[in-house]
Protein backbone atom coordinates (compact mmCIF):
# COMPACT_ATOMS: atom_id res chain seq x y z
CA UNK A 1 0.00 0.00 0.00
CA UNK A 2 1.33 3.40 -0.89
CA UNK A 3 1.26 6.02 1.80
CA UNK A 4 0.05 8.48 -0.83
CA UNK A 5 -3.32 6.77 -0.56
CA UNK A 6 -3.81 8.27 2.86
CA UNK A 7 -5.88 11.40 2.51
CA UNK A 8 -4.94 12.67 5.97
CA UNK A 9 -1.21 12.55 5.32
CA UNK A 10 -1.11 16.31 5.73
CA UNK A 11 -1.20 15.80 9.49
CA UNK A 12 2.38 14.55 9.34
CA UNK A 13 5.06 16.73 10.91
CA UNK A 14 8.49 17.14 9.37
CA UNK A 15 10.86 17.54 12.32
CA UNK A 16 13.35 14.72 11.93
CA UNK A 17 16.12 17.21 11.12
CA UNK A 18 15.70 18.80 14.56
CA UNK A 19 17.11 15.66 16.18
CA UNK A 20 20.87 15.37 15.60
CA UNK A 21 21.17 11.78 16.83
CA UNK A 22 18.93 10.57 14.01
CA UNK A 23 21.44 11.77 11.43
CA UNK A 24 23.63 8.66 11.46
CA UNK A 25 23.97 5.19 10.05
CA UNK A 26 23.81 2.06 12.19
CA UNK A 27 25.20 -1.13 10.71
CA UNK A 28 25.42 0.52 7.31
CA UNK A 29 21.85 1.79 7.15
CA UNK A 30 20.31 5.14 8.13
CA UNK A 31 19.12 4.86 11.71
CA UNK A 32 15.43 4.18 12.27
CA UNK A 33 14.66 4.86 15.91
CA UNK A 34 11.51 3.10 17.10
CA UNK A 35 12.30 2.92 20.81
CA UNK A 36 11.04 6.25 22.09
CA UNK A 37 8.86 4.61 24.73
CA UNK A 38 12.08 3.47 26.39
CA UNK A 39 13.75 6.86 25.99
CA UNK A 40 13.01 9.59 23.48
CA UNK A 41 15.67 11.48 21.54
CA UNK A 42 16.36 15.15 22.22
CA UNK A 43 15.96 18.03 19.78
CA UNK A 44 18.94 20.30 19.20
CA UNK A 45 17.24 23.04 21.21
CA UNK A 46 17.37 20.85 24.34
CA UNK A 47 20.97 19.80 23.76
CA UNK A 48 21.97 23.42 23.14
CA UNK A 49 20.11 24.66 26.19
CA UNK A 50 21.93 22.21 28.46
CA UNK A 51 25.29 23.13 26.91
CA UNK A 52 24.50 26.83 27.20
CA UNK A 53 23.57 26.47 30.86
CA UNK A 54 26.70 24.44 31.63
CA UNK A 55 28.90 26.82 29.64
CA UNK A 56 27.66 30.09 31.13
CA UNK A 57 25.29 29.84 34.06
CA UNK A 58 26.01 26.81 36.20
CA UNK A 59 26.12 27.06 39.96
CA UNK A 60 24.02 25.60 42.75
CA UNK A 61 20.41 26.74 43.08
CA UNK A 62 18.69 28.50 45.98
CA UNK A 63 22.00 28.97 47.78
CA UNK A 64 24.17 31.89 46.85
CA UNK A 65 23.91 35.63 46.41
CA UNK A 66 26.36 35.61 43.55
CA UNK A 67 25.37 36.12 39.94
CA UNK A 68 25.77 32.57 38.69
CA UNK A 69 23.74 31.12 41.54
CA UNK A 70 21.04 33.63 40.73
CA UNK A 71 21.09 32.70 37.03
CA UNK A 72 21.01 28.98 37.81
CA UNK A 73 18.06 29.47 40.14
CA UNK A 74 16.21 31.53 37.53
CA UNK A 75 16.79 28.89 34.86
CA UNK A 76 15.77 26.02 37.14
CA UNK A 77 12.66 27.71 38.50
CA UNK A 78 11.78 28.98 35.03
CA UNK A 79 11.70 25.38 33.86
CA UNK A 80 9.41 24.51 36.76
CA UNK A 81 7.00 27.24 35.66
CA UNK A 82 6.97 25.84 32.14
CA UNK A 83 6.10 22.41 33.50
CA UNK A 84 3.33 23.89 35.66
CA UNK A 85 1.74 25.32 32.50
CA UNK A 86 2.41 22.17 30.49
CA UNK A 87 0.18 20.04 32.73
CA UNK A 88 -1.98 22.92 34.01
CA UNK A 89 -1.17 22.47 37.69
CA UNK A 90 -2.95 25.03 39.89
CA UNK A 91 0.30 26.43 41.27
CA UNK A 92 4.06 25.89 41.37
CA UNK A 93 3.67 24.51 44.91
CA UNK A 94 2.10 21.46 43.34
CA UNK A 95 5.00 20.65 41.05
CA UNK A 96 7.77 18.65 42.74
CA UNK A 97 10.85 18.00 40.62
CA UNK A 98 12.18 14.45 40.97
CA UNK A 99 14.59 12.13 39.18
CA UNK A 100 11.74 10.55 37.22
CA UNK A 101 8.44 8.70 37.37
CA UNK A 102 9.91 5.97 39.55
CA UNK A 103 11.01 8.38 42.25
CA UNK A 104 7.72 10.25 42.04
CA UNK A 105 5.65 7.12 42.66
CA UNK A 106 7.94 5.93 45.45
CA UNK A 107 7.56 9.34 47.07
CA UNK A 108 3.76 8.99 47.12
CA UNK A 109 3.99 5.39 48.35
CA UNK A 110 6.27 6.24 51.26
CA UNK A 111 5.19 9.74 52.23
CA UNK A 112 1.47 9.70 51.47
CA UNK A 113 0.38 6.07 51.59
CA UNK A 114 2.58 4.44 54.20
CA UNK A 115 1.21 6.33 57.23
CA UNK A 116 -2.36 5.67 56.10
CA UNK A 117 -2.07 1.98 55.24
CA UNK A 118 -2.35 -1.03 57.50
CA UNK A 119 -4.03 -4.42 57.80
CA UNK A 120 -7.52 -4.31 56.31
CA UNK A 121 -6.58 -1.54 53.86
CA UNK A 122 -5.98 -2.01 50.14
CA UNK A 123 -4.00 -0.50 47.32
CA UNK A 124 -5.62 -1.02 43.91
CA UNK A 125 -3.53 -1.16 40.72
CA UNK A 126 -4.12 -2.71 37.28
CA UNK A 127 -2.67 -5.56 35.28
CA UNK A 128 -1.33 -3.06 32.73
CA UNK A 129 1.14 -1.34 35.04
CA UNK A 130 4.85 -0.80 34.53
CA UNK A 131 7.01 -2.26 37.32
CA UNK A 132 7.47 1.31 38.63
CA UNK A 133 3.75 1.38 39.42
CA UNK A 134 3.74 -2.12 40.93
CA UNK A 135 6.83 -2.60 43.08
CA UNK A 136 6.59 0.62 45.18
CA UNK A 137 3.06 -0.50 46.18
CA UNK A 138 4.21 -4.03 46.92
CA UNK A 139 6.90 -2.61 49.18
CA UNK A 140 4.55 -0.33 51.09
CA UNK A 141 1.97 -3.12 51.42
CA UNK A 142 4.65 -5.37 52.90
CA UNK A 143 5.71 -2.62 55.28
CA UNK A 144 2.18 -1.99 56.52
CA UNK A 145 0.28 -5.26 56.16
CA UNK A 146 -2.05 -3.76 53.56
CA UNK A 147 -3.26 -5.78 50.57
CA UNK A 148 -2.42 -5.15 46.90
CA UNK A 149 -5.35 -5.73 44.55
CA UNK A 150 -4.98 -5.95 40.75
CA UNK A 151 -7.73 -5.00 38.28
CA UNK A 152 -7.91 -7.30 35.22
CA UNK A 153 -7.52 -6.65 31.48
CA UNK A 154 -9.05 -8.25 28.40
CA UNK A 155 -7.30 -9.97 25.51
CA UNK A 156 -6.92 -6.72 23.58
CA UNK A 157 -5.05 -5.16 26.48
CA UNK A 158 -7.86 -2.98 27.79
CA UNK A 159 -8.96 -2.58 31.38
CA UNK A 160 -12.24 -4.34 32.15
CA UNK A 161 -13.90 -1.21 33.46
CA UNK A 162 -16.83 -2.85 35.27
CA UNK A 163 -14.44 -5.03 37.21
CA UNK A 164 -12.18 -2.10 37.99
CA UNK A 165 -15.16 -0.20 39.31
CA UNK A 166 -16.30 -3.19 41.38
CA UNK A 167 -12.86 -3.37 43.00
CA UNK A 168 -13.17 0.24 44.23
CA UNK A 169 -14.44 -0.78 47.65
CA UNK A 170 -14.48 1.21 50.88
CA UNK A 171 -11.26 -0.34 52.14
CA UNK A 172 -9.24 0.89 49.13
CA UNK A 173 -7.04 3.85 50.09
CA UNK A 174 -5.54 4.50 46.72
CA UNK A 175 -5.65 3.65 43.03
CA UNK A 176 -2.36 3.52 41.12
CA UNK A 177 -3.02 3.56 37.37
CA UNK A 178 -1.15 4.28 34.16
CA UNK A 179 -2.42 6.92 31.77
CA UNK A 180 -1.00 5.02 28.76
CA UNK A 181 0.38 1.47 28.87
CA UNK A 182 4.08 1.40 28.02
CA UNK A 183 3.97 -2.21 26.82
CA UNK A 184 0.76 -2.09 24.77
CA UNK A 185 -0.02 1.56 24.11
CA UNK A 186 -3.52 1.36 25.57
CA UNK A 187 -4.88 4.79 26.52
CA UNK A 188 -7.01 4.39 29.63
CA UNK A 189 -10.15 6.54 30.00
CA UNK A 190 -8.36 8.24 32.85
CA UNK A 191 -10.77 11.10 33.52
CA UNK A 192 -13.70 8.72 33.86
CA UNK A 193 -11.78 6.28 36.06
CA UNK A 194 -10.49 9.05 38.33
CA UNK A 195 -14.08 10.30 38.61
CA UNK A 196 -15.30 6.91 39.88
CA UNK A 197 -12.45 6.76 42.37
CA UNK A 198 -13.19 10.25 43.68
CA UNK A 199 -16.86 9.38 44.21
CA UNK A 200 -15.68 6.58 46.47
CA UNK A 201 -13.10 8.67 48.32
CA UNK A 202 -10.13 6.82 46.76
CA UNK A 203 -6.92 8.77 46.21
CA UNK A 204 -5.65 8.57 42.62
CA UNK A 205 -2.03 8.29 41.49
CA UNK A 206 -1.59 8.42 37.72
CA UNK A 207 1.61 7.14 36.08
CA UNK A 208 1.80 9.57 33.18
CA UNK A 209 5.23 8.58 31.84
CA UNK A 210 3.71 7.58 28.49
CA UNK A 211 0.96 10.21 28.62
CA UNK A 212 2.76 13.55 28.64
CA UNK A 213 4.96 12.91 25.57
CA UNK A 214 2.04 12.09 23.33
CA UNK A 215 -1.01 14.15 24.25
CA UNK A 216 -2.13 17.29 25.92
CA UNK A 217 -2.47 16.61 29.66
CA UNK A 218 -4.48 18.79 32.04
CA UNK A 219 -4.19 17.43 35.58
CA UNK A 220 -7.03 19.61 36.89
CA UNK A 221 -9.32 18.39 34.14
CA UNK A 222 -8.37 14.76 34.86
CA UNK A 223 -9.01 15.51 38.51
CA UNK A 224 -6.33 13.18 39.86
CA UNK A 225 -4.60 13.67 43.20
CA UNK A 226 -1.12 12.82 41.90
CA UNK A 227 0.38 12.61 38.40
CA UNK A 228 3.93 11.33 37.84
CA UNK A 229 6.10 11.57 34.73
CA UNK A 230 9.67 11.52 33.42
CA UNK A 231 11.62 14.08 31.41
CA UNK A 232 13.44 11.66 29.14
CA UNK A 233 10.26 10.22 27.64
CA UNK A 234 9.23 13.71 26.50
CA UNK A 235 12.42 14.77 24.68
CA UNK A 236 14.19 15.95 27.83
CA UNK A 237 17.30 14.72 29.64
CA UNK A 238 17.37 11.56 31.76
CA UNK A 239 17.30 11.89 35.53
CA UNK A 240 14.51 14.45 35.51
CA UNK A 241 10.87 14.04 36.37
CA UNK A 242 7.84 15.48 38.05
CA UNK A 243 5.44 14.64 40.79
CA UNK A 244 2.31 16.72 40.54
CA UNK A 245 0.24 16.57 43.72
CA UNK A 246 -2.75 18.51 44.93
CA UNK A 247 -1.45 21.14 47.33
CA UNK A 248 -3.71 20.10 50.19
CA UNK A 249 -2.29 16.56 50.09
CA UNK A 250 1.34 17.56 49.61
CA UNK A 251 1.02 20.04 52.49
CA UNK A 252 -0.09 17.31 54.88
CA UNK A 253 2.58 14.82 53.82
CA UNK A 254 5.85 14.40 55.74
CA UNK A 255 9.12 14.84 53.83
CA UNK A 256 10.42 11.70 52.22
CA UNK A 257 14.12 12.44 51.98
CA UNK A 258 16.02 14.70 54.35
CA UNK A 259 18.88 16.97 53.42
CA UNK A 260 19.79 20.39 52.18
CA UNK A 261 17.31 22.63 50.39
CA UNK A 262 14.27 20.98 51.99
CA UNK A 263 14.69 22.85 55.28
CA UNK A 264 14.14 26.35 56.60
CA UNK A 265 16.00 25.88 59.86
CA UNK A 266 18.00 22.99 61.25
CA UNK A 267 18.76 22.58 64.97
CA UNK A 268 19.67 19.43 66.82
CA UNK A 269 16.47 19.70 68.82
CA UNK A 270 14.29 20.01 65.74
CA UNK A 271 14.15 21.08 62.12
CA UNK A 272 11.67 23.29 60.30
CA UNK A 273 10.92 22.04 56.81
CA UNK A 274 10.83 24.23 53.76
CA UNK A 275 7.61 25.21 52.02
CA UNK A 276 6.21 23.39 48.99
CA UNK A 277 7.49 22.16 46.65
CA UNK A 278 10.98 22.34 48.18
CA UNK A 279 9.99 20.17 51.15
CA UNK A 280 10.28 17.21 48.78
CA UNK A 281 13.47 18.29 46.99
CA UNK A 282 16.34 17.38 49.30
CA UNK A 283 19.87 17.75 47.98
CA UNK A 284 21.25 19.43 44.88
CA UNK A 285 18.89 18.62 42.03
CA UNK A 286 19.65 17.74 38.41
CA UNK A 287 19.80 21.43 37.48
CA UNK A 288 21.05 21.18 33.92
CA UNK A 289 18.65 18.33 33.23
CA UNK A 290 15.68 20.32 34.46
CA UNK A 291 16.78 23.34 32.42
CA UNK A 292 16.92 21.03 29.39
CA UNK A 293 13.47 19.69 30.24
CA UNK A 294 12.19 23.26 30.17
CA UNK A 295 13.50 23.52 26.61
CA UNK A 296 11.76 20.25 25.75
CA UNK A 297 8.48 21.70 27.03
CA UNK A 298 9.04 24.76 24.82
CA UNK A 299 9.76 22.56 21.82
CA UNK A 300 6.65 20.43 22.27
CA UNK A 301 4.46 23.42 23.10
CA UNK A 302 5.60 25.33 20.03
CA UNK A 303 4.59 22.45 17.80
CA UNK A 304 1.44 21.79 19.82
CA UNK A 305 0.55 18.54 21.55
CA UNK A 306 -2.54 18.12 19.40
CA UNK A 307 -0.41 18.11 16.27
CA UNK A 308 2.03 15.69 17.89
CA UNK A 309 -0.85 13.37 18.76
CA UNK A 310 -2.32 13.58 15.23
CA UNK A 311 1.08 12.77 13.65
CA UNK A 312 1.64 9.81 15.93
CA UNK A 313 -1.90 8.45 15.52
CA UNK A 314 -1.55 8.56 11.76
CA UNK A 315 1.76 6.69 11.89
CA UNK A 316 0.48 4.16 14.43
CA UNK A 317 -2.52 3.36 12.22
CA UNK A 318 -0.19 2.91 9.26
CA UNK A 319 2.18 0.74 11.31
CA UNK A 320 -0.62 -1.49 12.65
CA UNK A 321 -2.13 -1.86 9.20
CA UNK A 322 1.16 -2.84 7.55
CA UNK A 323 2.48 -5.02 10.37
CA UNK A 324 -0.89 -6.68 10.82
CA UNK A 325 -0.86 -7.63 7.14
CA UNK A 326 2.41 -9.58 7.42
CA UNK A 327 1.85 -13.31 7.61
CA UNK A 328 2.97 -14.88 10.87
CA UNK A 329 2.79 -11.65 12.87
CA UNK A 330 0.71 -11.43 16.01
CA UNK A 331 -0.09 -7.91 17.17
CA UNK A 332 -0.18 -7.74 20.96
CA UNK A 333 -2.22 -4.85 22.32
CA UNK A 334 -5.08 -3.86 20.04
CA UNK A 335 -7.12 -1.57 22.25
CA UNK A 336 -9.68 0.82 20.77
CA UNK A 337 -7.70 3.84 21.89
CA UNK A 338 -3.94 3.65 21.66
CA UNK A 339 -0.89 5.88 21.59
CA UNK A 340 2.43 5.39 19.85
CA UNK A 341 3.21 1.80 20.82
CA UNK A 342 2.83 -1.55 19.07
CA UNK A 343 4.02 -4.79 20.59
CA UNK A 344 4.22 -7.81 18.33
CA UNK A 345 5.50 -11.31 17.94
CA UNK A 346 6.88 -13.06 14.87
CA UNK A 347 5.73 -16.65 14.90
CA UNK A 348 8.61 -18.97 15.72
CA UNK A 349 11.13 -16.20 16.36
CA UNK A 350 12.09 -15.18 19.89
CA UNK A 351 11.82 -11.40 20.43
CA UNK A 352 15.50 -11.16 21.30
CA UNK A 353 16.44 -12.61 17.92
CA UNK A 354 14.02 -10.18 16.24
CA UNK A 355 15.78 -7.31 18.02
CA UNK A 356 19.23 -8.38 16.84
CA UNK A 357 18.16 -8.89 13.23
CA UNK A 358 16.37 -5.53 13.11
CA UNK A 359 19.31 -3.75 14.71
CA UNK A 360 21.53 -5.17 12.03
CA UNK A 361 19.42 -3.34 9.50
CA UNK A 362 19.61 -0.12 11.44
CA UNK A 363 16.17 -0.44 13.03
CA UNK A 364 16.15 0.10 16.80
CA UNK A 365 13.23 -1.44 18.68
CA UNK A 366 12.83 -2.68 22.23
CA UNK A 367 12.58 -6.39 22.88
CA UNK A 368 11.85 -8.14 26.14
CA UNK A 369 9.37 -7.65 28.94
CA UNK A 370 9.28 -3.82 28.86
CA UNK A 371 9.30 -3.69 32.68
CA UNK A 372 5.80 -5.10 32.57
CA UNK A 373 6.25 -8.83 33.26
CA UNK A 374 2.61 -9.35 34.37
CA UNK A 375 1.45 -8.10 30.95
CA UNK A 376 3.79 -10.61 29.25
CA UNK A 377 2.44 -13.41 31.47
CA UNK A 378 -1.12 -12.42 30.57
CA UNK A 379 -0.40 -12.83 26.87
CA UNK A 380 1.63 -15.99 27.47
CA UNK A 381 4.84 -14.67 25.94
CA UNK A 382 8.36 -14.35 27.41
CA UNK A 383 8.55 -10.90 25.90
CA UNK A 384 7.56 -9.01 22.80
CA UNK A 385 9.16 -6.92 20.11
CA UNK A 386 7.92 -3.36 20.56
CA UNK A 387 8.03 -0.52 18.09
CA UNK A 388 7.26 2.85 19.64
CA UNK A 389 6.78 6.11 17.79
CA UNK A 390 7.52 9.75 18.45
CA UNK A 391 6.93 12.96 16.57
CA UNK A 392 10.20 12.57 14.61
CA UNK A 393 9.28 9.23 13.05
CA UNK A 394 8.24 9.01 9.41
CA UNK A 395 6.35 6.81 6.96
CA UNK A 396 9.76 5.66 5.74
CA UNK A 397 10.65 4.50 9.26
CA UNK A 398 7.59 2.25 9.30
CA UNK A 399 8.41 0.92 5.83
CA UNK A 400 11.93 0.10 6.99
CA UNK A 401 10.50 -1.75 10.01
CA UNK A 402 8.31 -3.87 7.74
CA UNK A 403 11.27 -4.62 5.46
CA UNK A 404 13.42 -5.64 8.45
CA UNK A 405 10.69 -7.87 9.84
CA UNK A 406 10.63 -9.58 6.46
CA UNK A 407 14.36 -10.26 6.83
CA UNK A 408 13.83 -11.81 10.26
CA UNK A 409 11.16 -14.10 8.82
CA UNK A 410 13.49 -15.03 5.95
CA UNK A 411 16.37 -16.00 8.26
CA UNK A 412 14.12 -18.13 10.43
CA UNK A 413 12.07 -19.53 7.55
CA UNK B 1 22.82 -4.21 -2.23
CA UNK B 2 25.79 -2.16 -1.03
CA UNK B 3 28.92 -3.83 0.26
CA UNK B 4 28.21 -2.63 3.76
CA UNK B 5 24.74 -4.10 3.73
CA UNK B 6 26.10 -7.32 2.24
CA UNK B 7 28.67 -7.56 5.02
CA UNK B 8 26.05 -7.09 7.67
CA UNK B 9 23.95 -9.76 6.02
CA UNK B 10 26.89 -12.18 6.23
CA UNK B 11 27.34 -11.39 9.91
CA UNK B 12 23.72 -12.26 10.53
CA UNK B 13 24.06 -15.51 8.63
CA UNK B 14 27.17 -16.21 10.67
CA UNK B 15 25.18 -15.69 13.88
CA UNK B 16 22.19 -17.70 12.73
CA UNK B 17 24.07 -20.56 11.09
CA UNK B 18 22.10 -23.58 9.97
CA UNK B 19 23.38 -25.63 12.91
CA UNK B 20 22.21 -22.98 15.39
CA UNK B 21 18.78 -22.70 13.77
CA UNK B 22 18.52 -26.47 13.69
CA UNK B 23 19.25 -26.83 17.40
CA UNK B 24 16.96 -23.89 18.23
CA UNK B 25 14.06 -25.47 16.35
CA UNK B 26 14.70 -28.98 17.60
CA UNK B 27 16.69 -28.80 20.79
CA UNK B 28 18.39 -32.05 21.79
CA UNK B 29 18.07 -33.45 25.31
CA UNK B 30 15.20 -31.10 26.02
CA UNK B 31 13.05 -31.75 29.09
CA UNK B 32 13.41 -32.60 32.73
CA UNK B 33 15.99 -35.28 33.55
CA UNK B 34 14.67 -37.94 35.92
CA UNK B 35 17.19 -39.01 38.56
CA UNK B 36 19.30 -35.92 38.04
CA UNK B 37 22.02 -35.63 40.66
CA UNK B 38 22.67 -31.95 39.95
CA UNK B 39 20.61 -29.12 38.57
CA UNK B 40 20.73 -25.34 38.36
CA UNK B 41 18.65 -22.52 36.96
CA UNK B 42 20.07 -19.95 34.58
CA UNK B 43 18.43 -16.55 34.20
CA UNK B 44 19.30 -13.74 31.82
CA UNK B 45 17.31 -10.84 33.26
CA UNK B 46 17.94 -8.55 30.29
CA UNK B 47 16.09 -10.66 27.75
CA UNK B 48 14.14 -13.04 29.94
CA UNK B 49 15.95 -16.25 28.97
CA UNK B 50 15.21 -18.81 31.67
CA UNK B 51 16.44 -22.38 31.70
CA UNK B 52 17.08 -25.26 34.05
CA UNK B 53 20.04 -27.51 33.42
CA UNK B 54 20.05 -31.11 34.71
CA UNK B 55 23.03 -33.43 35.08
CA UNK B 56 23.31 -37.03 36.25
CA UNK B 57 26.72 -38.08 37.51
CA UNK B 58 27.78 -41.63 38.21
CA UNK B 59 29.96 -42.71 41.13
CA UNK B 60 33.09 -42.05 39.09
CA UNK B 61 32.01 -38.42 38.50
CA UNK B 62 31.32 -38.98 34.84
CA UNK B 63 28.32 -37.18 33.31
CA UNK B 64 25.96 -40.02 32.39
CA UNK B 65 23.23 -37.77 31.12
CA UNK B 66 22.33 -34.09 30.81
CA UNK B 67 19.26 -32.17 29.72
CA UNK B 68 17.65 -28.74 29.91
CA UNK B 69 14.26 -27.11 29.81
CA UNK B 70 13.06 -23.53 29.64
CA UNK B 71 12.54 -20.71 27.19
CA UNK B 72 14.93 -18.46 25.41
CA UNK B 73 16.12 -17.00 22.17
CA UNK B 74 17.56 -19.11 19.36
CA UNK B 75 21.12 -18.55 20.57
CA UNK B 76 20.52 -19.57 24.18
CA UNK B 77 18.43 -22.61 23.27
CA UNK B 78 20.91 -23.80 20.63
CA UNK B 79 23.81 -23.23 22.98
CA UNK B 80 22.16 -25.29 25.74
CA UNK B 81 21.32 -28.03 23.27
CA UNK B 82 24.91 -28.15 22.01
CA UNK B 83 26.16 -28.10 25.58
CA UNK B 84 24.26 -31.25 26.50
CA UNK B 85 25.59 -33.06 23.44
CA UNK B 86 29.10 -31.98 24.34
CA UNK B 87 29.22 -32.93 28.00
CA UNK B 88 27.36 -36.25 28.07
CA UNK B 89 29.97 -38.91 28.68
CA UNK B 90 32.62 -36.51 29.95
CA UNK B 91 34.27 -36.64 33.38
CA UNK B 92 33.25 -33.62 35.49
CA UNK B 93 36.71 -32.11 35.29
CA UNK B 94 36.62 -32.19 31.50
CA UNK B 95 33.18 -30.57 31.47
CA UNK B 96 34.48 -27.79 33.67
CA UNK B 97 37.39 -27.32 31.32
CA UNK B 98 34.92 -26.95 28.46
CA UNK B 99 33.09 -24.27 30.48
CA UNK B 100 36.34 -22.31 30.88
CA UNK B 101 37.30 -22.86 27.27
CA UNK B 102 33.94 -21.90 25.74
CA UNK B 103 33.31 -18.83 27.89
CA UNK B 104 36.86 -17.60 27.24
CA UNK B 105 36.56 -18.22 23.49
CA UNK B 106 33.25 -16.36 23.18
CA UNK B 107 34.49 -13.34 25.06
CA UNK B 108 37.86 -12.88 23.36
CA UNK B 109 39.34 -12.52 19.89
CA UNK B 110 41.48 -15.62 20.31
CA UNK B 111 41.57 -18.08 17.45
CA UNK B 112 40.39 -21.32 19.03
CA UNK B 113 39.01 -24.61 17.82
CA UNK B 114 35.69 -25.57 19.43
CA UNK B 115 34.57 -28.38 17.19
CA UNK B 116 30.79 -28.36 16.82
CA UNK B 117 30.59 -25.49 19.31
CA UNK B 118 32.39 -23.40 16.71
CA UNK B 119 28.87 -22.61 15.47
CA UNK B 120 28.47 -20.30 18.47
CA UNK B 121 31.39 -18.12 17.45
CA UNK B 122 29.10 -15.86 15.42
CA UNK B 123 28.05 -14.14 18.66
CA UNK B 124 31.48 -12.54 18.95
CA UNK B 125 30.30 -9.92 16.44
CA UNK B 126 27.21 -9.28 18.59
CA UNK B 127 28.34 -8.22 22.07
CA UNK B 128 24.76 -8.01 23.35
CA UNK B 129 24.24 -11.68 22.50
CA UNK B 130 27.32 -13.23 24.10
CA UNK B 131 25.39 -13.71 27.34
CA UNK B 132 22.74 -15.72 25.53
CA UNK B 133 25.41 -18.16 24.35
CA UNK B 134 27.13 -18.50 27.73
CA UNK B 135 24.04 -18.75 29.95
CA UNK B 136 23.71 -22.53 29.84
CA UNK B 137 27.43 -22.95 30.49
CA UNK B 138 27.16 -20.83 33.63
CA UNK B 139 24.19 -22.94 34.68
CA UNK B 140 26.26 -26.09 34.13
CA UNK B 141 29.00 -24.73 36.33
CA UNK B 142 26.48 -23.84 39.06
CA UNK B 143 24.90 -27.27 38.83
CA UNK B 144 28.26 -28.98 39.26
CA UNK B 145 28.98 -26.65 42.21
CA UNK B 146 25.58 -27.54 43.72
CA UNK B 147 24.92 -23.80 43.81
CA UNK B 148 21.29 -23.19 44.81
CA UNK B 149 21.20 -19.64 43.47
CA UNK B 150 20.21 -19.19 39.82
CA UNK B 151 23.21 -18.66 37.56
CA UNK B 152 23.26 -15.34 35.76
CA UNK B 153 25.60 -14.00 33.17
CA UNK B 154 26.06 -10.71 35.03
Amino acid sequence: MSHAQHASESVLLDVRADFPVLDQSVNGRPLVYLDSAASAQQPKSVIDMVAEYQSHDHSNVHRGVHTLSHRATEAYEGARDKLVSYINAASRSELVLTSGTTESINLVAQSYARPKLGPGKKVLITHLEHHANIVPWQIVCEQTGAELVVAPIDDRGQLILDELKALMTDDVLLLGIGHVSNALGTINPIREIVGWAKERGITTVVDGAQGVPHMSVDVQDIGCDFYAFSGHKMLGPTGTGVLYGREELLEAMPPWKGGGDMILEVRFDGTVYNELPYKFEAGTPNISGVVGLGAAVDYLSNIGLDRVAAHEHFLLDYLMERLGAVEGIRLIGTADTKASVQSFEIEGVHPHDVGTILDHQGVAIRTGHHCAMPVMDFFGVPGTARASLALYNTIDDVDRLIEAVGKAKEIFA
Amino acid sequence: MSNVAALSHDDLRDLYRELILNHAREPRNFGKLENATHKADGINPLCGDKLTLYVRLDSASVIQDASFEGTGCAISVASASLLTETVIGLPVDDARSWFEYVTAALTSDADVELGKLQALMGVREFPSRVKCATLSWHALNSALDNDQNPATTE
